[in-house]
């Protein structure tokens, strides 16, 4: 077990280490003039020249990727062109709201997923199950920016229950979490549903009910527990559409978390801001699918990893 | 894979092969789910192929003083802030966002297989070194790499098309990868090498053919999630630019008038998951109908 994850872990950091490159390279070669648009239009090329020295900017390119990967040990990321902040200081105060909307998105999603899932299984072909399913691949097929102009629209402008946009309150959490949760509900329902059928036709399900065990017992301690383990595998997957959706789901909902950081970044052209979102975002995915492996080790005794 | 059939000479009339094509269209007509999603398609399809003769109105022309109209004789959908038909600019925007998958999705092919079925078939260094720069790709999250990628070619149309189509070519890559690799050491590409076959037609005229359909499967899958990321795109402001009949760009602009014109932030995003469900269905049918057990 511990060797698998000393495995995992050896094996994130090529992987780690290549985003870092990549974001880096990519946000060099974006069109445009950083040193430029820093000093303004009017500037001279003498203050051009100025900032470009004061960024390294002038440097050989591998040059600057060791001082950039040095600022990361020492987790300098540079001073946004635009605010004139640390990078470090706009991720501290972005960090914990992405993080707050993508944990209530989960739990909203793993709730209502395996909820609907199970109901659905438990009378198979039945209209509850149909009609259960349709709602799931309608929720599969929505963009999550639709759905949550939808949310906006039903309850906030129509019904007047919840606030439309911002942060502050737990009211302000609820649309952008359910906006968020719903496809990955979908997938989730998808997954336990045909997980659960075949758990249900198994022969310890069988001796179950034989010895007389009542169906809440069958279902809850006997079916759902195993049944639950490859539910756990599509939770991990999911995760990236979870954290790309909460990039959207930000820019709807005017939440001020990362996602949203990062398209103001790119439409004003902040480099510095692109470039430690981007890094975050992926790392934070990299970091997720490690314990997501790890805690899929840990939940089937059966499997062994060499 | 299928060589053509002798033609006879006799004066029988000749009956139509039963060919595999014929056989998965008969398992798939069985399937109510894929024809409601092939209908869904062929309505758009047919909408953006004739979007000039089906659209009511000019999808750009300018009506400022009837801007926002609701829904009605005069626009069936009603009217954009600018006053224009929203009809006509949904239709119109069909033929964009079907362009679109249909594009992001051949580059995705185009590049995605080639290096996938040598990183399989050749293995060694080559497919080490393939599968952990496809590692890297794939940490970034869906649409985060689009997005990246928008960051560095530009905002637009064409710009998007490009994005959405790298963002495709590690999931071509290690699909194809892994599919070749169960083939190469089957019977058949053993004989094929036993006869001379050079590496190149082995993968192409044996290998690459039994692969097909799980490409085919995955295209359609792919279409779909390539429309919903440009739709994506266009939403935040980094994809297909005013005034294009864009449905994610449209709803980005209506989404301000939501309060006075609740259709406009409506109907872009009811085209956008009719085309997305469509393919999805679509995809799961042609996979079921294919090869019942076969699971991407």
């Amino acid at each position: 077990m511990w060797a698998y994850v000393a495995k995992r872990l050896l094996l994130a950091v090529p992987v780690v280490a290549g985003v870092a490159f990549l974001v880096f390279a990519m946000v060099r070669i974006i069109p445009g003039d950083p040193a430029r648009i820093i000093a303004g239009e009017a500037a001279t090329q003498d203050v051009v020249e100025g900032i470009r020295r004061d960024l390294g900017l002038d440097r050989p390119l591998l040059q600057q990727f060791g001082t950039f990967v040095g600022g990361l040990a020492r987790g300098e990321l540079g001073r946004s062109i635009r605010s004139k902040a640390p990078v470090v200081e706009e991720l501290r105060v972005r960090i914990p709201n992405t993080v707050q909307l993508a944990a209530a998105a989960l739990i909203v999603s793993i709730v209502v997923g395996v909820g609907a899932g199970v109901v659905s299984a438990i009378r198979p072909y039945s209209m509850l199950d149909t009609g259960v399913m349709l709602v799931a691949l309608a929720g599969l097929s929505m963009p999550v920016f639709w759905s949550g102009l939808m949310m906006i629209l039903i309850f906030a402008v129509r019904l007047g229950w919840l606030p439309a946009v911002g942060t502050g309150s737990l009211a302000h959490l609820i649309l952008p979490s359910i906006t968020l949760g719903m496809a990955t509900a979908a997938i989730i329902a998808r997954m336990t549903r045909s997980s659960m059928l075949e758990v249900l036709r198994s022969d310890y399900i069988r001796t179950a009910r034989a010895k007389g065990a009542r169906e809440r017992t069958v279902i809850n301690r006997h079916a759902l527990r195993n049944a639950l383990i490859p539910v756990i595998t599509v939770v991990g997957l999911q995760m990236g559409t979870l954290l790309s959706g909460a990039v959207l789901t930000e820019s709807v909902f005017a939440w001020p978390g990362i996602g949203r950081l990062l398209v103001e970044g790119i439409l004003s052209r902040d480099y510095p801001i692109v470039q430690a979102a981007v890094l975050i975002v992926a790392l934070a995915f990299v970091i997720v699918n490690l314990i997501v492996d790890v805690l899929y080790a840990a939940v089937d005794p059966r499997i062994h990893y060499g | 894979m299928q060589r053509s059939i002798p033609v006879s000479t006799t004066a029988e009339p000749v009956r139509a092969p039963r060919t595999r094509l014929r056989m998965v269209w008969g398992q798939f007509r069985r399937n109510r789910a894929g024809l409601v999603g092939l209908a869904i398609l062929a309505i758009f399809l047919i909408a953006g192929l004739l979007a000039p003769v089906l659209a009511p109105a000019d999808p750009y022309e300018i009506q400022l003083e009837r801007g926002l109209e609701k829904p009605g004789v005069s626009a069936v959908l009603g009217r954009d802030e600018l006053g224009r038909d929203l009809l006509s600019r949904i239709i119109y925007g069909a033929r964009l966002s079907l362009v679109i998958g249909v594009i992001a999705v051949a580059i995705g092919v185009g590049l995605g297989v080639p290096i996938g079925a040598a990183s399989g078939y050749f293995g060694g260094v080559l497919d080490l070194l393939v599968q952990r720069l496809i590692d890297i790709l794939l940490a970034f999250p869906g649409i985060l790499l689009a997005i990246v990628l928008v960051a560095v070619l530009g905002v637009g149309l064409t710009q998007v098309m490009v994005a959405v189509g790298i963002v495709s070519i590690p999931v071509y890559a290690r699909l194809v990868r892994g599919q070749v690799l169960a083939l190469r050491n089957q019977e058949f590409v053993d004989a094929a090498r036993a006869l001379g076959a050079t590496s190149g037609r082995i993968v192409w005229r044996h290998v690459l053919p039994n692969t097909l359909a799980v490409i085919i499967v995955q295209s359609t899958l792919q279409i779909a999630s390539a429309i919903l990321s440009a739709a994506a795109l266009g939403f935040l402001g980094l994809g297909a630019q005013p005034p294009a009949a864009e449905w994610g760009s449209m709803l980005s602009n209506a989404r301000q008038y939501i309060r006075l014109a609740p259709h406009s932030v409506t109907f872009p995003g009811v085209a956008i998951m009719l085309t997305v469900l469509g393919f999805n269905l679509l995809g799961d049918a042609i996979r079921d109908a294919l090869d019942p057990r076969m699971r991407i």
